[in-house]
């Protein structure tokens, strides 16, 4: 669970392109969104994009983003429940 | 100089109608024209319902007698671009100033989208008659040229509100007396390059679309092309052509909220209304009706319902969205309800907001449900709002 | 008509943002494009604003930025922008992905920002500006056409006015207009960019640059004599002739090209330059040469690297040509 919080961090700030940041700036439960990182409304959709390139998870419902991808937790805990198969490597 | 600007003419092709006529017998018949791609080939949305013009290009050329080469978009154009000078009795004769003002969103993308295929896999490869009109400004001069006008020649692209902006530049230019006719309006063809990235914003509706419904799931894509001529007074006498209306009222005004998203008070679209208002010398209670810009997202309806609320609180005018007819035509889209603006005022008729079940829960208005006859209008207030917060408003008013 | 331009904001292949720089030095390429020199854009935008940019969005933003800071202006009462080919780098991105992904796990960004009036609308975005904002694509004309918008709102009492050229070099634009021919070793042609920022007032303000008295243009084959004399007595230049020609032929050109010598033949004996050495080859270069005419009449100096104009300089041509788009400008210094 570690291990994908990391993983995600570093992905996360990869694909939105948050130079300023490195994965330890990121708190497990900081918000992502407005009043946190300061992620808007693009962020989330490409949220859902990275869900489904790495880790084949489609979530179709946009309006489920803010609940999925409120903190690094929430959104490990949404990728640990929906994805059994998907094998996470350090 | 303040010269007023006359409609002389319009022509329109669309999902519900490839003229005029047909369009406005839809729309009083309530045909609306989205359902299944035809024309477009997307490998993977073939699901996702559009509003295409009923015609290949193969058609559009013969009836144009441009080269079925040409982006779609150039033979959308000059198709409704060539009934609109008609309409009007406007012939290349003519010697007064005319100037075409055009507008779209991608240029010659469709055949872009065709040269990238191999190009992207070899930049030796694909064939470059099919990126020679890749501008917007390109598309615009096949039909300028076509047409033979070339006094003063423009394109403007702002995202979904590009052909009300394009309309509007006409205006302010016969205003300022260098123009005794524009061709004004604007003109897009489906692409795949627009469908996937709508698609990419999850604001595309699986279904038929419902513009201020409660229940709404966002909008589908459409394609047409609408022109008006506008005149001066000068212009008209040379025509021997009463007006169908005037343009009495135009503004434009940036959301500076977001890209894409609405800001939730609707800051723009207020301000392209109320500017349009004041530019008139109109109040609230003068505009008889309304043609929203009503895509059927969530945020775009919740802006331009709070803007109206704020801005009509006196006593709402009769309002509805077309698109659930038409499709967001996007570039087209501001020329497209202008020319139904116009029918609205020619015809005393107001459509319907089609497939609206349960009003938006927010707001005391509801939008027009069935067609309404005999009704006097004298001014009609025409939205087109878009990506990068640019809100455009018209006001058109019988002549 | 008399509009002042109160201030520029440039970035070009030159030393644009610097004007000693420019004086001093001129910048060159070996190449057949001519990039801009950047700057550090941090300067301009905050990183979270900025990590979403591609280059024409960020060189645009940076030179109407400095537009706006060298007047002291911070809101402008509309914004205009001007661009021939739009934000192909993002276009592109998306085409490409849409392509290799067949349709599926597409991200937004690229297409959000593929919009033309992308720049136009960040500009307005990081001001919060709720201003006139409009974007002409029209090839050659883009500019001047947003020129002809800007001065219609300043009749109209709309004032200050910002509007900007701009159009980037991607490799793609490259790949595609060197296999029509443009950059052929022998015509002299290399590709540019850049983007050229404008406040434009009624006003003449404390300080101002230079003013724009004339913008005109012509949609057609060639030009004739006839359309110099005519623009020429139709504002008041029949007595004098201007100072200094800036033309868009390129070096190899000038000998055998129609519109060249109908140019030569109107203003003999004056002394040319040919703007796009300095910026390259593209459909909206005309931004550079409004800026670079608006410094010289500034500063009254040459830069060490041109010669032959006489000061004090009073009135400078600009005649820019691309296909069937031709365009004459004056410029005075008051």
């Amino acid at each position: 669970m570690d291990n994908l919080k990391e993983k995600l961090k570093v992905q996360v700030i990869e694909r939105l392109n948050l130079k300023d940041l490195k994965p330890g700036d990121i708190g497990d439960d900081q918000p992502l969104f407005v009043e946190g990182i300061g992620l808007d409304s693009i962020d989330a959709l490409e949220l859902i994009v990275l869900l489904q390139q790495e880790y084949n998870i489609k979530l179709s419902n946009a309006e489920d983003g803010p609940r999925v991808f409120h903190s690094i937790r929430t959104m490990a805990d949404y990728i640990t429940a929906n994805s059994g198969a998907v094998k996470v490597s350090t | 100089m303040n010269v007023p600007s006359f409609v002389a003419g319009m022509g329109i092709v669309s999902a519900i109608g490839s003229d005029l006529r047909t369009n406005l017998d839809s729309l009083c018949e309530k045909r609306a024209g989205i359902g299944t791609m035809h024309w477009l080939s997307s490998a993977r949305h073939r699901a996702l319902p559009v509003g295409e013009v009923k015609l290949s290009n193969a058609e559009l050329a013969a009836i144009t007698g441009l080269s079925a080469r040409v982006p779609r978009t150039a033979l959308l154009s000059c198709m409704a671009a060539k009934e609109t000078l008609i309409n009007a009795g406007w012939e290349k004769e003519n010697t007064l100033r005319t100037g075409f003002i055009s507008a779209n969103t991608v240029g010659g993308m469709d055949k872009t989208e065709n040269f990238f295929k191999l190009f992207s896999k070899n930049t030796a490869a694909g064939k470059l008659a099919d990126v020679v009109h890749h501008e917007c400004g390109s598309v615009t001069e096949l039909v300028a040229d076509f047409l033979g006008i070339q006094h003063f020649v423009s394109t403007v692209s702002t995202a979904c509100s590009s052909s009300a902006n394009s309309i509007f530049t006409g205006a302010r230019m016969i205003r300022a007396g260098m123009l005794d006719y524009a061709l004004v309006g604007g003109a897009d063809a489906l692409t795949k390059f627009t469908l996937n990235g709508f698609n990419t914003l999850m604001i595309l509706d699986k279904e038929l679309c419902k513009p201020f419904d409660e229940n709404r799931q966002g909008l589908n894509l459409g394609e047409g092309a609408a022109y008006l001529l506008l005149s001066s007074e000068k212009g008209l006498k040379q025509l021997h052509k009463n007006p169908v209306a005037c343009i009495t009222g135009y503004a434009n005004a940036n959301d500076a909220f977001h890209q894409t998203a609405s800001s939730p008070e609707g800051t723009g679209s207020f301000l392209a209304m109320k500017g349009a208002m004041d530019k008139a010398g109109l109040q609230a209670k003068d505009i008889d009706y309304i043609n929203l810009h009503g895509t059927g997202t969530q945020n775009n309806d919740i802006a331009e319902g709070t803007a109206i609320n704020i801005l009509f609180d006196s006593g709402f005018p009769k309002m509805s969205s077309t698109k659930a007819y038409t499709g967001h035509t996007l570039g087209a889209s501001g020329a497209v309800e202008a020319v139904f603006s116009v029918l609205t005022i020619q015809h005393g008729i107001i459509f319907p907001n089609l497939r609206l079940e349960t009003p938006m829960k927010e707001f005391s208005f509801r939008p027009v449900t069935e067609l309404l006859r005999n009704q006097r209008i004298q001014n009609v207030l025409s939205n087109s709002f878009g990506f990068g917060g640019n809100c455009s408003s018209l006001i058109f008013s019988a002549a | 008509m008399k509009d002042y331009i109160i201030s520029t904001g440039n970035i070009s292949p030159q030393h644009s943002m610097d004007v000693d720089a420019f004086f001093n030095s001129r910048n060159e390429t070996s190449n057949n494009f001519f990039n801009a020199l950047e700057p550090d854009y941090a300067a301009f935008v905050d990183s979270k604003m900025i990590r979403r940019m591609s280059r024409i969005v960020k060189m645009g933003v940076a030179a109407s930025t400095t537009c706006l800071r060298n007047a002291g202006v911070e809101i402008p009462a509309a914004i205009l922008t001007a661009t021939a080919y739009g934000c192909l780098e993002d276009s592109a991105t998306f085409l490409r992905k849409m392509i290799e992904f067949d349709e599926q796990m597409l991200s937004p960004t690229a297409f959000i920002q593929s919009t033309h009036n992308t720049v136009g609308a960040q500009i307005a975005l990081l001001l919060k500006c709720h201003h006139y904002n409009n974007t002409i694509v029209h090839r050659a004309f883009s500019f001047e056409n947003a020129l002809t918008e800007s001065r219609l709102l300043l009749e109209e009492g709309i004032s200050p006015v910002l509007v900007g050229a701009i159009d980037e070099i991607t490799y793609d634009r490259h790949a595609i207009l060197s296999r029509f021919g443009l950059y052929k070793r022998d015509s002299g042609n290399i590709a540019g960019e850049g983007a050229a920022f404008f406040l434009l007032s009624k006003q003449p303000g404390n300080n101002y640059q230079a003013v724009l008295k004339a913008v005109q243009s012509f949609y057609k084959a060639d030009i004739v004599q006839e359309d110099i004399s005519k623009f020429l007595t139709t504002h008041e230049m029949d007595a004098e002739l201007p100072g200094l020609i800036l033309h868009s032929e390129t070096v190899y050109d000038k000998t055998k090209g129609k519109n060249y010598r109908v140019l030569k033949n109107a203003f003999p004996g004056i002394p040319e330059f040919a703007f796009k050495s300095l910026c390259g080859d593209f459909p909206t270069s005309s931004g550079f040469a409004l800026w670079f005419a608006s410094l010289l009449l500034k500063e009254q100096k040459a830069p060490v690297w041109m010669h032959g104009i006489k000061f004090p300089l009073k009135n400078i041509f600009i005649y820019q040509q691309d296909g069937l788009h031709h365009s004459f400008y004056l410029i005075s210094s008051d």
